[in-house]
This record gives C-alpha cells, structure tokens and sequence, in this order.
C-alpha cells in the first residue's frame, strides 16, 4: 500500500521532470489503441524507455510494460523500484543461462493482453546509426502471429542523455508511431524478417 | 501595491477588457463567416486570443506574487525558449557539458543576480563570464571540427534566450521609488507596446497585407503589415503615457523605438527559423508556436529600453 502510493508519487514527478526536461512531442501515424501491441524502438539513451512510456495516454500506460534490462535496472533497490514499481518495466536478463529462456516472461506478459515496449538493438548506441536487431523480436512475432508490431522512431533523446553521460540537457524530443509492419510471412527467415523491421523504423526518421 | 495603485488598477481594467472584446469578436467571427477557406485562420485567430488569455493571467499572478513570483515566471521563459534554441541548432557531444552549465547553473544565476539586486554583475555575467567559458569547456573536449559556429550557436543562444529576455524583470532593479508599482507599471508598458506591436502587424497584414517586406525571409511579414502595426502601437504607446515617468511624446517616441526594436528581433528569428528550415521554434503555445516565436521582439527591445530608462529617468 504504502510503496504503490509512494510509486504513484514518483511516477507524477518523473513524468513532469520528463516533460520539462524533454517536452515530448508524440506523432502517431497510427493513432493509439488498446490492443495489444509490440512497440519496438531505436534505443540511444536511459530515458528512451520512459519517454516513449509517457506519449501514451493515461489509461492505456498500465497496461503498456517497457522491457528493460535486469544486469542495469536491477542493480540497486531504488532503479529497480523506478523500473518495476512506477514504470510497470518487465526486467529481463540480456545473458541468459541455457535453460531459463528471457522470451518465457515476455510471453506471459502477451498472453494476458498487455503490451510491450522493445528496444531490439538490445543495447544503446550513439543516436546515429541503428544497430542490426537481436533476434527476440522474431521469436516473439513467431509466437504471436496475431499480434501487430509498430515501430516507434525516436529522436533527439542522445543529446538529452547521451551514452556514458550523467547530466541531463534539456532538448526537444520526438516520438513518430508507424503504422503496424507486415506480420511474419509463412516460411520467412529470421534475417529477413528483422532486416525488414529496421526498415520500417529507419523510414520514420525525419 | 497593485490594490492600491489607480493607475494599475485601471491599466489592468483596460487590458482584460480588451481581451473580452477580443474573444466576443472571435466568437462573431467564428460563428458568422465560417467557410472552408478561411477556418483555418480563424481557428488560428481563436487559438491566439485563448493563448492571451493564459499568458495575460499568468504575469498578473506572477506579478501579484511580487519579485520572486516575477522572476520565477521569466527563469521558466528562458528555459524553454533556450530548450527550443538549442534544440534548433545541431549542437554535438563535446559541447554537452557547457550546455549543461547554460541551462542549470547561468540561467538561474543570472536570474538570481536580479533577485540581489546586483546590477553590475547582471549587466555583464553572460556576454562576459559565460561566453568565455562556454568556448574553453568546448575547448577542453578537444573537438575542433565547426568549433567557432559551435560556440557561437551556444552564445548566441544564452545571449537572446536569456539575456535579453532577463531585462523584462530586470526593469523591477530601477530605483524608482519606496513600493514597486512603477517598476511594474514600466514592465507593463514594454510588453504590452510590443506585443500590441505584433498583433496590430499580424492583424493589418492579413488584412491589407499585399507586399512581403523582406520576401525570402517572411511571406508574412508585410509592408502594409509594418506600416499600420507600427503606427498604432505608437499611437497606443504615447496614450500609455500615465503610467510611465515619460511625457505624452517622450512615451511615443520610446514606443516607436521598441516596436522598430522589436520587429528586428521577430526578423532575425524568422531568418534563424528559414536556415534551420522550420515554420515555428516550437509547439508550447497554441496557435502562436514556440516560447522563441512569442518572445522574439521582446528579445531585442527589453534591453534598450532598459538602458534608456536607466540612462536618462533613474
């Protein structure tokens, strides 16, 4: 009782510091719904997560879960309350042991109608270039053929809080939704599969 | 003060009753000529007068809060007109840490300076101490590439975003008397010249606007525009002339000054928004754009009138 109210508390400071420091502008080529989505995005920054959390509307952000990393964000007690508590975030291992699969939480998350949000480069880069995707974007699509993935460019947020910085500039960001790409065609390969979603979210850049 | 002072009790009487004329006007027009082709002006013209509304309300309250509410609202200007400046310029990594020190520790020290009263150190903190420091920490990350246009765009930045925009309640440092009403009386006639300036010049030029005043820069900004918007806010500046230590024609003569002043500023920040290839700095407020695009005359006719005042009445 008291750590959700204290989460709710954090959740309305965070979301008014992210506003003031990036002042967000969302635009949606496909407008938000409530079905379940797979958002999957270019990742430069920390804040990437929780910006591109913060376009949605209110009543669809608890039922939207960014994924992040667990060997970054469960490190300390308070990253971990920031990302799980006030940022519904699923925490999930980048380097798993061979037999717990991190794609098995995820999962679990899709079936229960929930959303996801994805950074697929897995780590972040410069702002410059997109990394090519690891590959759980495909196991997912392959799992949930039913279920539409949207890529979401975002810009500016690597000269707001660049890669191996610890201070913040404040710097007008973009988020641009695309429209849902193509399901996974019958007998596609993984390569193929994943070099057509960096596409789609490298035609988003203004 | 504002309670007992007549001639603000008045002033503010005019202002909001304008701004119900304005808004009854909206309306009419609204209702009366809607059609396909002019509803985006007209959707355009309504926005702005609510976005009035909003801004005129928020330096009332600022205002009657007293020094520290005026100097809140105007450190929140400079941020995000900075946030929208430096969002415009490509700036890169190695210049990271200076903006750093622009936005968090030189914006609210200039404005603290204001708070301290201390003049001296005001008048010369940014286009002294921080530009020179500014090009060193750039300096220090060893990225030489564009270094001078580099530094120049952080400078130029600091320079109309804050400095500029801090000579609005650096008008509350004059020594014009035991309570402050002149000295906001005197932020009251700035920005409502200028301002007045830039609705009477957007306001003649769509209606008799015919000839682009500077073509490649502006397709909005007229000649007729100029012309009519100059010569009524002169007009509407020397009947101001009560609530300034200015004569009837001292006050029409400083007014035109600052709507001269002020069309340049709005100018050069059109000339910053055609090379950076966007129509507005931003999207804060609606129907007028970014925090710079509202501001931007203000930027160049706050510190001269300032320095006139100061020079010559205190």
């Amino acid at each position: 009782m008291m750590k959700r109210l204290l989460a709710g508390i954090f959740r309305v400071f965070l979301l008014i510091s992210c506003k003031l420091i990036t002042g967000v502008q969302a635009r949606w080529l496909s407008p938000p719904t409530n079905r379940v989505r797979i958002y999957y995005a270019n990742h430069s920054s920390h804040l990437d997560g929780i910006v591109l959390w913060s376009c949605f509307p209110a009543n669809l952000r608890n039922t939207i879960h960014p994924v992040a990393a667990k060997d970054y964000w469960g490190k300390s007690r308070l990253k971990r309350f920031i990302a799980e508590d006030v940022f519904n975030s699923i925490l999930i291992t980048r380097k798993p042991r061979s037999q717990d699969n991190p794609l098995n939480v995820l999962e679990n998350i899709l079936s229960q109608y929930q959303s996801l949000i994805l950074f697929p480069e897995g780590t972040r880069g410069s702002g410059e270039q997109i990394a090519d995707f690891k590959c759980g974007l495909f196991y997912l699509a392959k799992q949930f053929p039913q279920i539409e993935m949207v890529p979401v460019y975002l810009s500016n947020l690597n000269r707001v809080l660049p890669k191996g910085s610890k201070l913040l500039v404040p710097i007008i960001c973009y988020a641009t939704f695309g429209e849902p790409i193509q399901p996974l065609n019958e007998g596609e390969t993984k390569n193929s599969f994943l070099t057509r979603a960096k596409q789609a979210l490298e035609e988003l850049a203004p | 003060m504002i309670f007992t002072d007549h001639d603000l009790q008045l002033l503010l009487a005019c202002i909001f009753g304008l701004l119900i004329f304005a808004s009854i006007v909206g309306q009419i027009i609204a209702k009366v000529c809607r059609n396909d082709r002019n509803q985006k002006t007209i959707d355009n013209l309504n926005q702005r007068i609510n976005a009035w509304w909003v801004m005129s309300v928020l330096l009332l309250i600022a205002i009657l809060i007293g020094t520290i509410g005026t100097l809140i609202l105007f450190v929140f200007i400079s941020f995000f007109a900075l946030r929208e400046c430096i969002t415009l310029t490509p700036t890169q990594l190695a210049d990271h840490q200076a903006l750093f020190w622009c936005f968090f520790i030189f914006l609210p020290i200039q404005y603290l300076l204001i708070g301290f009263n201390w003049y001296g150190l005001f008048a010369i903190f940014i286009p002294v101490f921080v530009f020179l420091f500014i090009a060193t920490r750039i300096a220090i990350n060893g990225n030489s590439i564009d270094f001078l246009g580099r530094v120049a765009k952080i400078q130029w930045s600091m320079m109309i975003a804050v400095y500029c925009i801090s000579y609005i309640p650096a008008l509350l440092l004059l020594n014009c008397g035991n309570d402050h009403s002149q000295n906001i009386k005197l932020i009251m006639f700035l920005v409502i010249v200028v301002q007045l300036s830039d609705v009477l010049q957007y306001v003649f030029g769509k209606l008799f606007g015919r000839h682009a005043i500077v073509p490649k820069l502006s397709p909005n900004k007229t000649v007729e525009g100029f012309i009519g918007g100059i010569l009524s806010a002169t007009l509407i500046g020397s009947l101001l002339w009560w609530i300034t230590p200015f004569t009837f024609w001292q006050a029409g003569l400083i007014s035109a000054l600052l709507t001269l002043l002020g069309f340049c500023g709005g100018l050069c920040m059109s000339a910053i928004k055609r090379d950076r290839g966007v129509k507005d700095f931003g999207a804060i407020i609606d129907g007028h754009g970014g925090m710079m695009d509202r501001i931007d005359s203000l930027c160049f006719a706050a510190p001269v009138f300032f320095h006139i005042v100061r020079y010559f009445w205190y």
